[in-house]
């Protein structure tokens, strides 16, 4: 019997299955960046969104599509990239979740949905605050706002004392 | 064999699409394989023009933030003004490729063989931080400035842009909120560190005036009220006040959208630009 996968979708899940370098426990469909795959006359176009506009991971995340895919058969590819509407962690699936929090990585609250001008937080206590990763506990303090790359904070839980990294919700 | 399934292995593979020599560099186009052709009814050069002067303002500002890491106060605010300088850099890279699409020129071409003239960036990117206060006060006026500006360019014509400042907007928000705790712990903080903060923002206070400057080029404006009305909100909460005196104007009636720049401009271009102009036929 002949499957009925298209070109389109097998290419899709063929891309779906590339690893984020930064965050290399998820792929490009758990982090929500991996717009779609089509197959046209020119080839394999895969479309991808930047989670932050200098993410240097970007150019990773192209070049090792396009091997991966070129790997699996298909011998044009190209990697384009779509800007609207911006990436936000809620896109981040809810497999990318479990995976982030197996990894000690704590994943990212509901994104602040705006409209109209955006308050500037005033409080320099940190509210929303995630759980620890670890033992679950919900007493954690907020270390630095900003970690080792763009998209994490630096957290520690005050239950089991262990320092750890948060997604932030952007 | 490589093994692609480790990003890592790639890192040391020839590429038959560029050249890389480290996590990162091999640039491409920031807007590969996006529309960017002009949309009918808008000013191609106007739009260019513009793209420029907001490219310029986050590229100058990035690099100015550059020559803070390894001198920050603590490891946590250099990986916050590290993360900072990049956003502000993939902002200041899609803009440049976007006024560089219309006017047939690289981003490199215009980020490095520009001369000083040639540059548009407002006077407060390019100002030189003497200390902590500076930096996070500069920070919150330009972030508050710039996510004002944003917010209204995300209805742009043009839906590149419309689509750099949407993305963008989000990023501001986050820099807008690091700077204003740190002027509000300085600021209602110890006696030396809250005067120190004032004077900090006494400093910075005769640059802002550039930034509600009439500009022709504009395709947004923001109302220097709401902009404002947000400073005075953090200087509330941290017992600070908004400086009044002298501001500093155009010359002769012209600014830093005019390509007429403070003293400090020339030392950031003759740093950033030395390389490049070294070996012009570097790729990176």
């Amino acid at each position: 019997m002949v499957t009925a996968t298209s070109p389109g979708q097998s290419a899709y899940d063929v891309a779906a299955g590339t690893p984020d370098p930064e965050l290399p426990m998820l792929t490009i469909a758990d982090l929500g960046i991996l717009r779609g795959a089509e197959s046209t006359e020119e080839g394999v176009v895969v479309t991808i969104t930047p989670t932050y506009s200098g993410c240097p991971a970007m150019r990773e995340i192209g070049a090792d599509v396009r091997h991966r895919l070129m790997k699996a058969g298909f011998d044009r590819v190209t990697v384009k990239t779509q800007l609207a509407p911006p990436w936000t962690t809620d896109w981040i699936t809810a497999d990318g979740r479990r995976k982030l929090a197996e990894a000690g990585i704590a994943p990212p609250s509901p994104a602040p949905r705006r409209s109209g001008p955006v308050p500037v937080k005033l409080s320099t206590v940190p509210t929303d605050l995630p759980r620890c990763p670890r033992c679950g506990s919900a007493s954690t303090t907020e270390t630095a706002r900003f970690s080792a790359t763009a998209c994490k904070s630096l957290h520690r839980c005050e239950a089991c004392g262990e320092p750890f990294e948060a997604v932030k919700a952007l | 064999m490589t093994d692609h399934d480790n990003p890592y292995d790639l890192l040391g593979e020839d590429h038959d699409d560029g050249h890389r020599w480290a996590f990162g560099t091999g640039f491409t186009d920031p807007l590969a394989g996006i529309d960017t052709s002009v949309p009918p009814g808008t000013d191609g050069a106007a739009l260019a023009r513009y793209c420029l002067a907001l490219g310029d303002d986050a590229l100058i500002y990035s690099h100015r933030l550059q020559e803070w890491l390894t001198r920050m106060p603590e490891l946590e605010e250099e990986t916050a003004i590290a993360n900072i300088a990049l956003d502000l850099l993939g902002q200041a890279r899609m803009l440049l490729a976007r006024a560089g699409g219309i006017l047939g020129q690289s981003e490199d071409q215009l980020a490095f063989f520009r001369s000083e003239a040639e540059f548009r960036n407002v006077r407060l990117a390019e100002h030189a931080d003497r200390d902590f206060a500076e930096v996070v006060g500069r920070l919150l006026i330009f972030s508050s400035w710039r996510l004002a500006l944003f917010g209204a360019l995300s209805s742009a014509s043009d839906p590149v842009l419309a689509a750099i400042a949407a993305k963008g907007a989000n990023e501001l928000t986050y820099h807008r909120d690091y700077a204003a705790q740190w002027v509000i712990r300085l600021g209602d903080g110890t006696e030396l560190s809250h005067a120190r903060m004032q004077a900090a923002l006494d400093a910075l206070w005769p640059l802002t005036a550039e930034l509600f400057l009439p500009d022709a080029s504009a395709l947004a404006s923001v109302d220097p009220g709401s902009v404002h009305a947000v400073l005075d909100m953090v200087l509330a909460a941290a017992g600070l006040s908004r400086p009044g005196g002298a501001t500093l104007g155009p010359v002769s009636g012209r600014a830093g959208r005019d390509g007429v720049h403070t003293e400090a401009m020339g030392y950031i271009l003759a740093e950033m630009q030395s390389v490049a102009r070294a070996d012009p036929d570097a790729t990176w």
